[in-house]
């Protein structure tokens, strides 16, 4: 029973994982992306991991992917022809992979590591229940505990900062650049209108003054 | 199955969203590949916590998904702001910091 | 006070002088203060200078040597560097008539350089140039003397190039730096084979000691250190064949020709000589050398003077002779005499220079003796002076080189043996004195007038030219910055340079009157403390007999007044004979007119060759060479960089392609490290 669901899981994690990066238009990646993060949940919940089980279907594919679909919708899910690749990437980064893969397969299956071709070791009671988890996170790993939380609160504010109208709420909009520029400098992304650039603060700014950007 | 299976599913997962990074161009789909290759670290963690019988690999699991989760907040983030200055959505076409 | 205390202030005033002058020189109210300024310093200076001759005259004959250090430069490997300075009669001599003389000099200078825009500047090199004398004639071990010797040099090189918009100046002013500092290495050279292989202290009384320890007669040591010395000193005092860069030195201003191309900085050489005369005792083989060159330099300057036009020229190849003399002298041991030739000579040959100058602005600024004539009844007191210090460089009886040059010629002779040769040269080079000097003075103010003279005789006006010129060259030139300023001044209208010509044509004439053979003999009882344990000088003093001094007497006389007759009958009577003799033997006029070809070998063998390895090194080596390896190096580590840069193209997902390799590289790596 346990390898069938295991076939099942792992089939449906990489078929999932290969949507993701074959199919076109990006709706269809996410929604393959949350059909491979289901897939893995089933896989750590064989591996006795429960908690994290349904952590990953509770924020990964509740939360975050829910983000990405926002996301996806407001930018417009325009795909992208998979043939028009840059600089001629495309062939050799799959061939490179599948020497990655390769490689690693021989490493896992070649390894020294005995305990590998075991089904693990003997598990106390509890193990991977939230209890356990709940213990660990404040006695041993109470220091990344609290780190995590500060970087998600660091996240929290640097994606505020990222997307905000510049001049407030109600401000007007300026006028935006035409859409088919092709270079962007970090100067222009960065660039808060009528601050002037840093150019500008020293003196230099003059000739080097075009059209005000967005926002 | 033995923990070595699982562990060939994670380095599969992995190759295929590293593949995929190479190969798409819209910087969303190049954000799920990382997602995926994370996730195929996750999968090895929870393999290897399950080998040693310490709830180690969880916790670090846990942690992962959340510094995943910061992660997409601010990638996703530029995007949004890529988008409102109506630049070209496509890697290969923002590559002003170049050498 | 102490003598040394009078010395240190006799030394430090000029320095207080050139330093005041340098910074604040230019803003002083009036038009010449720092003129003034100047020349009170030096004026001060020879005061002291005169207190530490009394301080001196004050203690014992057998006590007169008196060392005082400021402090100590360095006292490692060996040497011990101090600023001593050395106060005996020698160096009290020297101060005197350094001071005395650069007094009077300053004097005039207040109005030969009045309207020049560099006037301060002057002041400023010319108090300098006599601290330096002053530092050198003073020094009481090698560090100071090499130092005062350099620091002439660089004096003499910046009042020579004075003017130096005037390119004859600057590169007047660069030949005689270069051989000055040929004669700089000899002297640091010579002390080193002295100092270092010899006697192991830098201070002159400890070597002095010790000499005799340390190195037997003629030790080829001693003698190599003592000839590297007399190529200083001849470099310094313009002997054969270092004696190129003292005519062209000429390009300087006339008072700046007086004081130091005459009485003071050529004369180092002979101090020097004078200076280590218990190391030139000792290496007898050096001391001949000494000798050989004194004598062939007077006999060959003063045949060059014979044909020279340009009237400063003349001055200077005459000092050249002189000075030759005095080597001569110093050389053969007579010291005392060759420092009361000194003695004279700083008079009368200053006084010619600026009595050269008197005429030389006359002529509002024309130097060529062809086209002067007739300033006799038109310069009368420049007349006079030019007469006191003609007669008293000829050697004219009762002037004072006339006892001056026949001590020297005594005692030369006395010393019998091949220096008679000597003897009989030197009187042939004080025939040929005698002549180019009256031929000077003849063709200057005899004759018929010449329109300036004759301008100036009637209105009074000081001739005037259009256009400022060079006397060399012809070349026109303005009076800004860097040429010489628009006033052209005479003695008769200026009371300064009445005053210092006048006295100095004092001392010119009287002079000599201190050491009168058979009457008084103060020059060398003054000196007689400094050499008394030289056995060669007490011989040397008492060598010649009566008979050969009364006899030595005479015949100076004799030729002096023939050569004066004899410049007269030529230039005065029948200028065609000077034309026809020139005509008759044209080779002896071309060697003398050519300055026996001196320059143009100096040209050939070194100038020429120097420039071609300078040209090469510019054009090939420094070109080709180090350019290349340098920018070479640049161009590689930039090519590097380009290539590592391509690299960097801005292609997100090269970048993340370039990660997973180096991944798949290094998990390769772990697993063959496995295996």
């Amino acid at each position: 029973m346990e390898d069938v669901l295991f076939f099942i899981a792992a089939i449906g994690a990489v078929v999932g994982a290969i949507g993701v990066i074959a199919l076109r238009n990006p709706f269809y990646s996410v929604l393959a992306l949350v059909s491979h993060l289901l897939s893995l949940a089933l896989l750590f919940l064989l591996l006795e991991a429960q908690f994290v089980a349904a952590a990953q279907i509770v924020v990964y594919a509740g939360a975050v992917m829910v983000l990405y679909v926002f996301v996806v919708s407001y930018v417009g899910g325009q795909g992208e022809p998979l043939a028009s690749i840059g600089p001629g990437l495309g062939g050799v980064g799959l061939v490179l992979c599948i020497g990655l893969f390769v490689e690693l397969s021989i490493a896992i299956l070649g390894s020294g590591l005995h305990a590998i071709d075991t089904d693990g070791a003997k598990l106390g009671p509890g193990f991977g229940t939230p209890g356990q988890i709940g213990q660990l996170l404040l006695t041993k790993f109470l220091f990344p505990f609290e780190i995590a939380s500060f970087l998600l609160l660091v996240a929290a504010v640097g994606a505020v900062v990222l997307a905000r109208r510049r001049r407030g709420i109600d401000a007007p909009d300026e006028p935006l650049p035409p859409r088919d520029r092709l270079e962007l400098t970090a100067a222009e992304v960065m660039r808060i209108p009528r601050a002037g650039s840093q150019a500008e603060s020293i003196g230099l700014g003059q000739e080097e003054k075009e059209e005000q950007g967005g926002w | 199955m033995t923990v070595a299976w699982y562990l060939v599913v994670s380095a599969l997962i992995f190759c295929v969203g590293a593949a995929g990074v190479l190969v798409r161009r819209s910087p969303l789909v190049i954000l799920l590949c990382l997602e995926l290759m994370l996730n195929a670290g996750n999968l090895a963690l929870i393999a290897f916590s399950r080998m040693t019988g310490t709830g180690d690999g969880q916790i670090f699991a846990i942690i992962v998904m959340v510094v995943a989760a910061c992660e997409v907040v601010v990638g996703l983030g530029i995007i949004v702001a890529l988008y409102r200055r109506r630049l070209p959505i496509d890697v290969d076409q923002l590559r002003r910091l170049h050498g | 006070m102490s003598p040394t205390t009078w010395a240190w202030i006799c030394l430090a005033l000029p320095l207080a002088g050139c330093l005041f002058n340098a910074f604040v020189g230019r803003h002083l109210p009036g038009e010449r203060t720092a003129g003034w300024i100047g020349t009170l310093a030096i004026g001060l200076s020879f005061v002291a200078a005169v207190g530490a001759f009394v301080a001196l005259m004050g203690h014992s004959p057998d006590d007169r040597t008196f060392t005082s250090t400021a402090w100590d430069y360095a006292d490692s490997v060996g040497v011990n560097a101090k600023l001593t300075i050395l106060i005996d009669p020698l160096s009290v001599y020297m101060m005197l008539v350094v001071s005395g003389v650069s007094a009077l000099i300053h004097l005039y200078s207040c109005v030969y350089v009045w309207k020049d825009r560099g006037f301060v500047r002057y002041f400023a090199y010319l108090n300098f140039f006599v601290f330096s004398m002053l530092l050198l004639v003073m020094a009481g071990n090698f560090v100071p003397l090499i130092i005062g010797w350099a620091f002439v040099g660089a004096a003499s090189y910046m009042l020579i190039s004075f003017w130096f918009r005037r390119t004859t100046a600057t590169r007047a002013g660069i030949k005689a730096f270069v051989i000055n500092v040929i004669g700089d290495v000899g002297l640091v050279l010579g002390t080193y084979f002295i100092v270092f292989r010899g006697s192991g202290s830098l201070d002159f009384l400890d070597t002095f000691k010790h000499v005799q320890a340390a190195f037997p007669p003629n030790d080829s040591d001693l003698v190599a250190g003592c000839i590297l010395l007399l190529v200083g000193a001849f470099a310094k005092s313009a002997q054969v064949p270092l004696h190129t860069w003292l005519p062209d030195a000429m390009e300087g201003p006339t008072p700046v020709s007086a004081l130091i191309h005459a009485a003071t900085m050529v004369t180092a050489g002979v101090y020097l000589i004078a200076r280590m005369h218990p190391l030139f005792e000792d290496a007898t083989a050096a001391a001949d050398v000494g000798t050989v060159v004194g004598c062939a330099t007077l006999v060959i300057a003063a045949t060059i003077a014979l044909s020279q036009t340009d009237i400063k020229r003349v001055i200077a190849y005459s000092t050249m002779s002189q000075i030759g003399y005095m080597i001569m002298a110093v050389s053969a041991s007579a010291y005392a005499a060759g420092l009361f030739h000194l003695f004279t000579h700083a008079f009368f040959k200053a006084l010619l220079f600026m009595a050269a100058g008197s005429i030389i602005g006359a002529m509002g600024g024309e130097q060529s003796l062809d086209k002067m004539g007739g300033f006799r009844r038109a310069l009368p007191f420049t007349f006079a002076c030019f007469l006191a210090g003609g007669l008293a460089l000829s050697a004219f009886p009762l002037f004072s080189g006339y006892f001056s040059k026949d001590d020297i010629l005594a005692l030369i002779g006395g010393e019998g043996g091949w220096h008679w040769i000597l003897y009989v040269l030197g009187y042939l080079g004080a025939f040929l004195t005698a002549l180019y000097t009256f031929r000077m003075i003849f063709r200057a103010f005899l004759g018929p007038e010449c329109k300036e003279a004759r301008e100036l005789r009637e209105t009074g006006h000081i001739a005037h030219h259009e256009h400022p010129f060079n006397p060399e060259t012809y070349e026109e030139e303005d009076t800004d910055v860097g040429f010489p300023g628009p006033g052209h001044y005479i003695a008769e209208q200026q009371w300064p340079m009445k005053v210092a010509m006048g006295t100095l044509a004092i001392g010119a004439i009287f002079g000599g009157l201190i050491q009168v053979p058979f009457v008084d003999d103060l020059v060398n009882v003054y000196l007689r403390p400094d050499f008394v344990n030289d056995p060669t000088y007490e011989k040397v003093i008492n060598g010649p007999s009566d008979g050969l001094v009364i006899f030595g007497l005479i015949l100076s006389a004799v030729i002096a007044i023939g050569g004066i007759a004899l410049a007269y009958v030529i230039w005065v009577r029948r200028p065609s004979i000077a034309v026809a003799f020139r005509e008759r033997f044209r080779p002896l006029y071309e060697l003398s007119f050519h300055k026996w070809w001196f320059d143009e070998l100096y040209d050939a063998v070194f100038v020429r060759p120097g420039a071609t390895v300078g040209r090469w090194a510019s054009n090939v080596f420094e070109r080709v060479v180090i350019d290349g390896l340098v920018n070479g190096t640049v161009s590689v580590v930039r090519a590097g960089s380009s290539v590592v840069r391509g690299a960097q193209d801005g292609f997100l997902r090269v970048y993340a392609a370039l990660l997973l390799l180096g991944l798949a590289l290094v998990a390769l790596w772990f697993l063959l490290q496995s295996t």
